[in-house]
């Protein structure tokens, strides 16, 4: 696995995947929903969520490629982040099955899949505000000895590694350029740069996957160049991206794949240069709305209400 | 009006073994709050059972260490009991089954159906031999003995050793909480309280740290039960809804999260309400009788209780960026 | 010593009276004994008795024994209060003076002190002596003046009828009040541990309008209640709605109704002391329907609950402010967006869980044939329960759960000792919360 050391800085002595070679891999992939993969680091089949008699989500297959960033993209309510919070543990399937690095993850809970490797970020960003950006990296590591009930009363049993845990978190805060924020609360921080910390934190559980839940949203355009810089730094240490996203720009800019859903199912798949070309994509997702306000109701058919109504019904019940 | 034998109970009430009893039940209440944002309304009833254990347990003949640990115990099967059923829920759940929990708990030990075990509705006292095993510990000789203005037995009832040893479990218990806030684990709590799905993001079994956390401030209560009960009987009906709502006072009052507020807490409150108290009760108001001045002292500990949450959520002690009440 | 004991916290509950009596009490250094015994006008022991004794920061109750007898141990030397509950004498039997219910007696450690009731015709006059026979039978009806009568004894068709009719009517009553919890629990999120006082000022505005001005029932009631949601208008007017304006956090402002609670309920014992208070002092009338006996005001009593529950169901579905009440009970958000005036709409609830909850109180004030200043904090948890049981926020959970839990409670006394009845109906919300967070009729997401 790449994802030994994939933050600590020199990783290019290690085997960067350039996306070139991705792209090489992932250019004899059928462009069709529920592709196969040739590495796929997760397979999911006939994943199936429904609130109130609406299928939320309804993913007959799904691949995603190891060491790639794979954008998820879809009209609102078309179930992306519904899917996100099945496959990361924070929601229950009705139905389905799904492995992550081949061994089966369906009805695993959040705590085992981000032990397993998988750590997510939130639409809405949870950075704890009331600790300081130090604790909040601090609470990222894993393994630690003083996190036991019995182990933390014995202060000379953690100390080392709290301050190996420490050294970590102050390269990852460098790296993102909040080093001098150490000692605030992460309250005190903008909106963007809590999406810095919440990605840095995510880090420090040393992924092999990051999945981000619309790392965009609500970040300055200032930030927003360097949040796709750190992206894409992850892709090249190993690590493998799995977002949602709104903006096709960014998609474009640096997504190596895209899946596209659209009312639970996925409707498209294939690179982003020639996704929009899709006519399934331009259908579901572009057809009806391109150029318009996406966030406009009265665009959306009534089924799509009530499906974006159940997701943000979800939503609220897993916040 | 006699103000030194006012003043004198008062300062006396500053260091009296119940003080030192709703302070170590605090101390276990903070745990729960303060540190990780559970929302426990039956804290009296694991005072209760850990009275009640260390009581029935002495009085089988059971050594002293052997009945703390009967209370613990009992603690720690009630903790996990109300845990499985609530502690995955949203928080409101916990709430109304902790104070549900803690009602049965106080109906059954009161119950006459267990007048053999629990003496039934008038309780245990000091006659059951309860306190027997704990007075034999006692390292002062038998007597009185007159520290200043304070004259207590040495060894029995509300004894001076009753005193040391209630303010020594205090200061353990401040000593861990200290520690515990200071350590990785307390910020794994830390971190729940403000936001669990953040924290279970991170690889953290959340589930399990509530349950560690809900389980010792439950022990915290049991311990209180027993310095709650020794200078006085067991009475189950002294540790009901309102020793919970004094509890959320005191915890309150001294500021959640913060290692010495329960204690300031609890010293403040109890030397307030004997100073109203007194006061009324010497002034000899013909429109206020003793027990008018009892309730009068209680809505004073109410309206406390409002106004701390209304102006000034994070207490004395207590920092407002580092702590707020709503958490979830 | 006066500190040490002036700490116990106050009895908090008039719980259902026990027949057993305390083992008597021996003086000692450090105890000293209140007692007495209470002798029926023909010189027979009057057995089950129910005294309290008050002082010292204590508030302890007491039954007498087999032989009339009762004592209580204290540990601080002083002035005590010993009131003696007239609605617990044997029947047909009635205090020598009505007036005197309680006396203050000394107490010095290490010795006894006496306190006296005499029983037997008034002196005083015109006090209505119960007619003996008109209520022979030893009343097994529920509340806690009765709960110690009803244990033992085996589970018989006509005792299962009998609780199953007792449990529908105190469910009925108890829905009364858990609707107007759920409602508001529904509409702002906040839980509400006042509101069992808001029960109490009903059950005692009816005592205080029949006993002390001299109203008719009926009129008592009529006016219990409208004071009542009186009262939630104020309350969310002075408090809930600034608290709201001022964006303080729900947690917060739950904590905000146990201060009040606390705040209320001791106005209420301030006022009108420890005691229980009886709204009606006639002998209640039995009517027997199949092998179920009721009284008459129980069977008035849940006929009124049924009307007003359904008149509050007929509100929410049809009536403009009632649909627009289950609207934002489901969204606020999206209700105050369609035009909904969502603080009008609060304040109805208030005023009118309110005026429900005096109702309820007035009704079980009668059920339980005495009231007191703690009443509500009794059936408060049995309300939460019902709320929780049916599904927080739901109107329809809320009246099946008082249901639930009025049979739970009621029934549950044919297997466990009646002392335990309420431990019965709170276990039961636990065990549900088991298998089925959300409640009865609960959804799903509102759980998190």
């Amino acid at each position: 696995m790449s994802a030994e050391t994939p933050d600590t800085p020199g990783a290019e002595a290690r085997a960067v995947v350039p996306r070139e070679r991705i792209a090489r891999e992932l250019a004899s992939v059928p462009r069709v929903p529920g592709a196969p993969k040739p590495d796929p680091i997760i397979v999911a089949s006939d994943v199936r969520r429904t609130f109130g008699g609406i299928n939320a989500v309804d993913v007959e297959h799904l691949e995603v490629q190891r060491g790639a960033i794979t954008a998820l993209i879809g009209p609102n309510g078309a179930g992306k982040t519904t899917l996100f919070n099945l496959l990361t543990g924070f929601d229950r399937a009705d139905a389905g099955q799904w492995t992550f690095e081949g061994r089966p993850a369906q009805g695993k809970p959040a705590a085992r899949m981000a032990g397993a490797g998988m750590v997510r970020t939130f639409q809405l960003t949870k950075a704890l505000s009331r600790m300081t950006v130090m604790d909040n990296m601090r609470l990222g590591a894993t393994g630690q000895r003083g996190e036991n009930l019995f182990g933390s009363l014995l202060p000379w049993l953690w100390r080392a590694q709290e301050a190996e845990v420490t050294e970590r978190a102050r390269e990852l805060l460098e790296r993102f350029k909040l080093d001098g924020k150490a000692d605030d609360f992460a309250g005190s921080l903008s909106g963007g740069q809590r999406k810095l910390l919440e990605m840095a934190r995510a880090l420090m559980t040393r992924p092999t996957m990051v999945m981000l839940d619309e790392p965009m949203a609500g970040v300055n355009p200032a930030l927003t160049q360097s949040l796709l810089g750190h992206i894409q730094a992850l892709r090249d240490e190993g690590m493998t991206v799995l977002f949602v996203e709104h903006d096709m720009h960014m998609v474009r800019h640096i997504s190596d794949w895209v899946v596209v859903m659209a009312e639970g199912r996925t409707v498209a798949e294939g690179p982003p240069e020639t996704i929009m070309q899709d006519q399934a994509v331009v259908d579901a997702y572009l057809g009806a709305h391109h150029d318009t306000d996406l966030g406009d109701d009265s665009l959306l058919a009534d089924d799509v209400v009530e499906q974006y109504e159940a997701e943000a019904e979800a939503e609220e019940a897993t916040q | 009006m006699d103000w030194t034998r006012i003043l004198t109970n008062v300062a006396g009430e500053a260091f009296a073994p119940a003080t030192a009893a709703y302070a170590l039940a605090a101390i276990g209440l903070n745990v729960h709050f303060g540190m990780t944002g559970l929302l426990n309304f039956g804290q009296a009833g694991f005072v209760l059972l850990g009275a009640y254990s260390y009581a029935i347990t002495a009085i089988a003949g059971w050594p002293f260490w052997a009945s703390v640990l009967a209370a613990i115990a009992s603690a720690v099967v009630f903790g996990i009991v109300l845990g499985i059923p609530t502690l995955k829920l949203r928080g409101d759940y916990l709430s109304i089954v902790t104070i549900a929990a803690a009602e049965i708990v106080r109906i059954v030990s009161r119950s006459t159906s267990l007048t053999e075990l629990t003496g039934g509705n008038s309780g245990l006292s000091g006659g059951d031999g309860f306190k027997k095993s704990f007075e034999a510990l006692c390292p002062f000789p038998d007597g009185t003995t007159t520290v200043w203005l304070w004259t207590y037995p040495n060894c029995t009832s509300g004894s001076w050793w009753l005193r040391v040893a209630a303010w020594a479990a205090v200061a353990i218990g401040c000593l861990l909480v200290w520690r515990w806030m200071r350590s990785p684990w307390g910020r794994v709590l830390k971190g729940v309280r403000e936001d669990e799905d953040a924290v279970r993001a991170l690889g953290k079994n959340v589930y399990g740290y509530k349950m560690q956390a809900l389980v010792l401030g439950g022990v915290g209560g049991a311990i209180a039960g027993i310095f709650y009960t020794l200078p006085t009987a067991v009475q189950a009906d002294s540790m009901g809804r309102t020793m919970t709502f004094n509890i959320w006072t005191i915890l309150l009052l001294g500021g959640a999260a913060t290692v010495f507020g329960p204690v300031l807490g609890s010293v403040l409150m109890w030397t307030v309400f004997m100073l109203v108290k007194s006061v009324l009760r010497d002034l000899d108001l013909s429109f206020i009788s003793s027990t008018q001045s009892e309730a009068f002292s209680w809505m004073l500990v109410g309206l406390t209780l409002m106004l701390l949450v209304i102006f000034r959520p994070q207490g004395i002690l207590g920092d407002k960026k580092e702590l707020a009440i709503d958490v979830r | 010593m006066l500190a040490l004991v002036a700490l116990l916290a106050l009895v908090v509950h008039a719980g259902p009276a026990s027949a057993a009596t305390a083992a008597p009490c021996t003086p000692d250094a450090t105890t000293g004994c209140v007692l007495g015994t209470i002798k029926t006008a023909a010189g027979e022991p009057a057995v089950g008795v129910v005294l309290t004794v008050e002082g010292g920061g204590e508030s302890v109750e007491v039954t007498t024994g087999a032989d009339g007898t009762w004592s209580v141990p204290v540990t601080t030397a002083g002035d005590y209060t010993v009131s003696i509950d007239p609605a617990t004498l044997p029947e047909g039997e009635t205090l020598r003076d009505p007036s005197v219910t309680s006396r203050t007696v000394k107490v010095l450690l290490n010795s006894q002190s006496r306190a006296l009731f005499a029983l037997g015709e008034p002196t005083g006059g015109a006090t209505t002596s119960p007619t003996s026979g008109a209520s022979a039978a030893p009343d097994d009806g529920p509340g806690p003046t009765s709960g110690s009568s009803t244990s033992g004894g085996g589970v018989t068709g006509k005792r299962v009828a009998q609780q199953l009719a007792n449990g529908l009517v105190f469910g009925l009553l108890l829905a009364l009040a858990s609707v107007g919890l759920s409602l508001i629990y529904g509409t702002t999120g906040l839980s509400s541990f006042a509101h069992g006082e808001q029960v109490t000022l009903g059950a005692i505005l009816a005592y205080f309008f029949v006993q002390t001005v001299g109203l008719d029932l009926w009129l008592a009631a009529v006016l219990a209640t409208l004071l009542g949601a009186a009262s939630g208008w104020l309350q969310d007017a002075g408090i809930w709605r600034p608290l709201r304006r001022k964006r303080i956090g729900l947690t917060q402002q739950m904590i905000v109704t146990i201060g009040l609670s606390m705040v209320l309920q001791y106005l209420f014992q301030f006022l009108l002391g420890g005691g229980r208070l009886r709204i009606d002092t006639t002998n209640p009338t039995r009517v027997s329907i199949g092998p179920v006996s009721l009284t008459q005001q129980a069977i008035v009593s849940a006929g009124i609950a049924v009307v007003v529950l359904a008149a509050v169901a007929a509100f929410l579905l049809y009536s403009r402010t009632g649909r627009a009440t289950r609207a934002v009970s489901d969204n606020p958000a999206l209700a105050a967006a369609s035009g909904i005036g969502v603080e009008r709409v609060i304040r109805i609830v208030w005023t009118g869980a309110a005026g429900l909850a005096a109702l309820g109180g007035v009704l079980t004030g009668l059920y339980f044939q005495s009231t007191a200043w703690n009443m509500g904090g009794t059936v408060l948890l049995l309300m939460f329960a019902a709320v929780t049981l049916g599904g927080l926020g739901t109107a329809w959970g809320a009246l099946a759960g008082s249901i639930v839990i009025g049979v739970v409670a009621e029934m549950s006394s044919l297997v466990i000792p009646s002392d335990m009845k309420y431990a019965g109906a709170l276990l039961i919300l636990i065990l549900v919360l088991l298998v089925r967070p959300q409640g009865i009729l609960g959804r799903r997401d509102r759980i998190g």
